[in-house]
């Protein structure tokens, strides 16, 4: 991150100061938020940091004094500019937003009306108020949608939103932001839904603009590494309150507290990989395709050594999950074959007996749909018992408690419904069903994905200790690199539907790497505030060398 | 660890700097109630619209399931005068043939209500067993078959096809039953599998699937569980469009048939007695009590399933 | 193609074989007529020799396709046959009317009533609609709501015997029948359609005020609609640029909707008021039995309807900017 220059640093712009934000559920309201300051002066990016459903959205609009339905700002002081906007009427407020402080969403594309061009919504809020005339406004925008790189910046603008792609969507939606020049952008997860490729390009266009136009920011994630690239302080918060609040550099060298440490610890574990030679599955040089269309899969072949662990990484629409569904059955390889244990797999799932789906299990990505919301943790666990292992009665519930224990839970969690679990404890339940059925090889499937990066760790841990109890192999499917180096023995890279490479962790992760493999792990953020700008000087330099 | 500087405004915030441990993890637990401890809640808290439909539909229950015993005289009696007025005798008179009205409308109750109800179970018990199979066979052949067919019976307006279809097999009880229930197990159907193709897509059907359960085991644990709130609306808005098409059928005389006391038909018999208004009020409102019987029961169920619509959506409407 | 061209090609061929369909449904109505059939439209007192005569004309013993296409070339060219009634037990077809000659006027009066109503209810509807859902939850919602909810709850012949007895019979404002004379004077034709009209709009008005009322809340809950305001617009800008825009679709389906529903209620509107109009005809056709003329109605019903619906379909693809700006 670059050194700024303190004298372009102006005053406060904002003062935030005991904010209490109540939200509306479950016939009551709550407090979300409680009692919370932000200060951040002009040119200042503050980066927040929490969980989900620790309020960061909710309180990044309430700096423009917006609650959203459900939401109300209680209490406290929001002081913007001078104007104290608490005490602002609703039109007052309204003549703010979109030209003094602006706001970018996390959904793009769900934030554009898909009836009106791009260039039209763009500059929508500054010719609305008078800024500037339409013509100049419009081309403005063009030098915008150029500055944040942009393909065809002159022609982009007349596209509707469903021509465009997310990443692009990303940054027209940056521009809009800051057609008007405001004083604040809040930038609402941006990237959370980008590839890890197209971040990079999104984060770079992001921070240069609001450089350029020494705008302030407030960056809302989850992602630390992200809001290390951006942020000049960062601010943790959990349950609604603030735990940490301090300049990046020192954050993330220094962090005071244990919740703050605990953040990144996931990076922390560090997994000594394993060889063997007894392979446990074996895919071989199998094709796929959903019906009547394109191949997805192409002659993919993978070796899974018992015992060990096998990541397969890949960005959306690498194949990575698809492979895992020909593995289960669920889509039949139109070539190739499938050998478990050496003996060949049905393709179908019908042509496969109970036994041979007993020995693979899959934990699926989000525990919310995984899940039954009308059968009780008892119902889910005791099933594959019934079912594959002919338990019942007072052997099926003993058998219950032992893998409840083993998950780390305790009994006062068999007779909940999903719904009233978080997070890291339904993705727990999820792994006792699996584990429930006695497999050899279980595939999880983006299973930390969706969990904030305390709870990953935890999920992680326990899966390790359950490998190396039980001698299970599994198959890690996964985009996060970070995850892969904690847990993984093999690395499997797939890039639209092919097998880049395949090797032990320590060849995989150092070079030389094909193409492919360079763009995925270059692209990955890394804890060190410089890092954006070091990559972006490095590939500046290699697309130099080559031309 | 914990460091005592932090500034802990409310409860739960002790936990906020503390290191991780699964069990402790937050989550909302619901306070466990039994049934009838959450119908009482749910009584409570129900708009007054609601409430006075419950009542009404309780009302007209007792009296289609009691009718012999509330009811003064026969369904079918027949008295020496026609159109007589109100009197004590007979509280509204008596229609064309001599019988008491009082009677008929006790006796229309359980006829037009019962019919009603038994019409629209079919319908339910056909639109929904298929509509949840073609969710099942998602896109297959099947489902694309019993779609399509669907879309075609239903590009018939219903009152249309039921006068066709009842002019080609005859108008009576039965086949006016089997009609109905055929005809409207179409949007049933289409309801049933909308709602089921929203669950057939969730990983927990999946997972079913991959441990070797049977289609009936994931019919009727997974699926089904998970549908009902929106059927159990659905049922009553398709009982109220079943009951209103076979009044209007009744009413135009190709429903159900006489002497089976029924609503629709009574409105249509005694209608004459209209045109005496301004002479004779009573009688005029002879053939508005079937119809408002009708009405309000439609009303009733109307604001009842409205609420349980609202209940079961949470904030939105 | 574009494929706003293509996509509209492929629903006027599905409206096609729709109608396709319907008519083979129609046609199998003659096939599946229990036996006694021939007796039960010329009565009892029929011969044997009669009823056989009858069933000939009737061409029942020729090949079933040539018959099916025989009858479809005759509604095409407006030969739909000759009504039952009007045979004796003769059966001889001398009385008996072609069913076109009995459906025209009727036709043209029918048209007019649905269209007095669907003049009335459409923008009524759609303010009361669209004003509902802008201003959810206050009390003019709210009271709209019950009201409408109580409306659609009522069966048309009770809503058309409550406005006799309120505006007719005590009041004497409009007649209670509505006799039309075929050269009846245009403002005339107005006057005694009214309360028939107005029967249609009230039913009407209550289904289509709700449909829309929930189309638009639907199309308020995007995250565009939340966008804009977080842009700083201001209400009327939010729904004049940014609501109206993707609301043609939802709304002109509610329309197309409702008013293939007046089709419907249209049949027993008529019976109350004794309107000449092809509701009625059908009704006492059913009743005798008068295949030819039932089916004639049912045809020209069912054809209105399907095109209704295709009519919409082909208004939300048009409106569609997916389809309109393909990638």
């Amino acid at each position: 991150m670059s050194e700024k220059n303190s004298g372009e640093k102006g005053d406060i712009l904002l003062e935030m100061r005991d904010i209490v934000i109540d939200g509306y559920s479950d016939d009551r309201w709550h407090e979300i938020i409680k009692g919370v300051d932000i200060t951040l002066r002009r040119g200042e990016i503050l980066g927040l940091i929490g969980e989900s459903g620790a309020g960061k959205s909710t309180l990044g609009l309430a700096a423009m004094g917006y609650a959203r339905a459900g939401c109300r700002i209680t209490s406290g002081s929001i002081i913007f500019d001078g104007m104290d906007l608490m005490k602002k009427s609703a039109a007052e407020k309204r003549a703010l937003r979109g030209t003094r402080i602006a706001y970018v969403a996390q959904s793009a594309a769900a934030s554009f009306n898909p009836a009106h061009q791009l260039i039209e919504q763009t500059v929508e809020a500054t010719v609305r108020r008078g800024i500037k005339p339409e013509a100049e406004a419009r081309a403005d925008a063009r030098k915008l949608y150029r500055d944040l790189q942009l393909p065809n910046p002159d022609t982009i603008g007349e596209r509707y939103p469903h021509q465009v792609s997310g990443g692009q969507l990303q940054r027209v939606m940056t521009a809009m932001a800051m057609s008007a020049r405001p004083d604040l952008i809040i930038f609402d997860e941006p990237t959370t839904a980008l590839d890890v490729t197209t971040q990079v390009e999104v984060l770079a266009s992001m921070r240069r603009i609001v450089e350029q136009f020494n705008t302030a920011a407030i960056y809302i994630t989850h992602d630390l590494a992200v809001v290390a690239q951006m942020a000049d302080f960062i601010k943790v918060l959990r349950y609604g309150v603030t735990i940490e609040d301090a300049e990046t550099r020192k954050m993330l060298s220094r962090p005071e507290k244990e919740y703050t440490r605990s953040l990144w610890s996931v990076r922390s574990i560090d997994k000594k990989e394993q060889r063997s030679d007894d392979i446990i599955l074996k895919v071989d040089h199998i094709d796929a395709s959903y019906t009547g269309s394109a191949k997805v899969l192409h002659d993919v072949s993978i070796e899974v050594p018992r015992g060990s662990t096998v990541a397969i990484v890949g960005e959306s629409g690498s194949g990575k999950s698809t492979a895992a569904r020909a593995i289960t059955g669920l889509l039949p390889p139109s070539s190739g074959q499938i050998l478990f244990n050496g003996k060949a797999l049905p393709p179908t799932l019908k042509g496969r007996s109970v036994d041979q789906l007993q020995k693979i299990q899959m934990i699926y990505q989000m525990a919310d749909t995984a899940m039954n919301p009308r059968h009780t943790v008892r119902d889910i666990i005791s099933r594959p018992l019934e079912f594959y292992l002919g338990l019942h009665g007072r052997e099926r519930d003993d058998r219950l408690m032992e893998l409840v224990e083993m998950i780390e839970l305790n009994e006062s969690f068999i007779d909940r419904y999903p719904g009233e679990l978080s997070g890291g404890q339904k993705q727990r339940i999820c792994i006792a069903r699996a584990l429930a059925a006695d497999p050899e090889l279980i595939i999880c499937d983006e299973v930390t994905s969706a969990l904030d990066q305390i709870v990953q760790k935890g999920i992680l841990e326990l899966l390790l200790r359950l490998q190396r109890e039980f001698n299970l192999t599994y198959i890690f499917i996964t985009h996060d690199i970070a995850t892969v180096k904690a847990i993984s023995d093999q690395i499997v890279v797939m890039f639209q539907g092919r097998v880049v490479e395949q090797g032990m962790k320590s060849e995989i992760l150092s070079p030389p790497f094909p193409e492919y493999t360079e763009l995925l792990l270059s692209s990955v953020p890394e804890m060190d505030p410089d890092w954006l700008t070091e990559l972006l000087k490095a590939r500046a330099e290699g697309a130099r060398a080559t031309n | 660890m914990n460091d005592k500087e932090d500034i802990v405004p409310s409860e739960g915030a002790e936990l906020a700097d503390q290191g991780y441990s699964a069990a402790a993890e937050v989550g909302v637990i619901k306070a466990r109630r039994t049934f009838a401890q959450n119908v009482w809640r749910g009584l409570k808290s129900a708009p007054p619209t609601a409430l006075f439909g419950l009542t009404v539909i309780s009302i007209y229950v007792i009296f289609a399931v009691f009718a012999p015993l509330l009811a003064p005289y026969g369904e079918a009696e027949i008295f020496p005068m026609s159109y007589a007025p109100w009197s004590e005798e007979f509280r509204f008179g008596t229609d064309q043939l001599g019988r008491d009205v009082m009677s008929r409308l006790i006796y229309g109750a359980r006829n037009t209500v019962g019919i009603a109800f038994v019409t629209t179970l079919f319908a339910f018990i056909i639109g929904g067993g298929l509509g949840i199979t073609a969710a099942i066979n998602n896109n297959g052949w099947l489902d694309n078959l019993l779609s399509r067919s669907v879309d075609v019976l239903m590009a018939i307006p219903s009152l249309i096809f039921a006068l066709i279809l009842l002019s080609m097999f005859g108008a009576n009880t039965l086949n006016l039953i089997i009609i109905i229930a055929v005809l409207d197990s179409t949007r049933v159907f289409r309801i049933a599998r909308a709602v089921s193709l929203n669950v057939v897509v969730m990983d927990y059907v999946e997972a079913a699937r991959l441990r070797g359960e049977k289609m009936f085991w994931i019919l009727y644990r997974e699926i089904l569980p998970n549908i009902m709130p929106p059927l159990v609306a659905e049922f009553g808005l398709r009982f109220c469009f079943v009951f209103l098409t076979i009044a209007a059928l009744s009413f135009l005389g190709v429903g159900i048939q006489p002497p089976t006391a029924d609503w629709g038909s009574m409105v249509r018999e005694t209608a004459g007695l209209i045109q005496f208004a301004e002479y004779d009020f009573t009688a005029a409102m002879t053939p508005m009590l079937p119809a408002a019987a009708i009405a309000l029961l439609t009303v009733a169920v109307n604001f009842v399933v409205d609420w349980f619509l609202h209940k079961s959506s949470g904030l939105k409407d | 193609m574009h494929p706003v061209i293509r996509t509209i090609l492929q629903r006027l061929g599905l409206g096609l074989i729709t109608l396709f369909v319907v008519s083979l449904i129609l046609f199998s109505s003659i096939e599946f007529l229990p036996g006694d059939f021939g007796e039960a439209v010329l009565g009892q007192a029929a011969l044997p020799e009669t009823v056989a005569a009858f069933r000939k004309e009737l061409g029942l013993d020729l090949p079933i396709h040539e018959r099916y296409f025989d009858w479809l070339g005759g509604i095409l060219t407006g030969d739909m046959g000759n009504s039952f009634s009007g045979r004796g037990s003769s059966g001889g077809s001398d009385r008996s009317r072609p069913v076109i000659e009995l459906l025209a006027p009727r036709l043209a009066n029918t048209l007019f009533l649905a269209s007095m109503a669907a003049i009335i209810s459409v923008p009524l509807a759609l303010f009361l609609g669209i004003t509902a859902a802008l201003y959810r939850n206050s009390f003019y919602d709210r009271a709209v709501n019950a009201l409408t909810l109580t409306t659609i709850s009522f069966p048309e012949f009770f809503v058309a015997y409550l406005l006799i007895l309120g505006l007719s019979s005590f009041t004497k404002i409009f007649p209670s029948l509505a006799n039309i004379s075929p050269d009846a004077e245009f403002w005339e034709r107005v006057y005694l359609t009214a309360l028939p009209a107005l029967t249609l709009t009230l039913v009407i008005v209550a289904h289509m005020m709700r449909m829309t009322r929930a189309a638009i809340i639907n199309l308020m809950a995007s995250p565009y609609i939340e966008m804009a305001d977080l842009k700083g617009a201001s209400k009327s800008e939010i729904i004049l640029r940014h609501a109206l825009p993707n609301a043609w679709a939802p709304i002109v389906t509610v329309i197309a909707f409702n008013l293939a529903y007046l089709v419907v209620g249209v049949v027993v509107v008529e019976v109350v008021f004794v309107y000449p109009g092809v509701g009625q005809l059908m009704v006492d056709a059913v009743t005798t039995r008068d295949v030819p003329v039932v089916q004639g109605c049912a045809m020209i019903f069912a054809a209105t309807y399907i095109l209704l619906n295709l009519f919409a379909d082909i208004i939300s693809i048009i409106t569609n900017p997916r389809l309109l700006h393909p990638r």
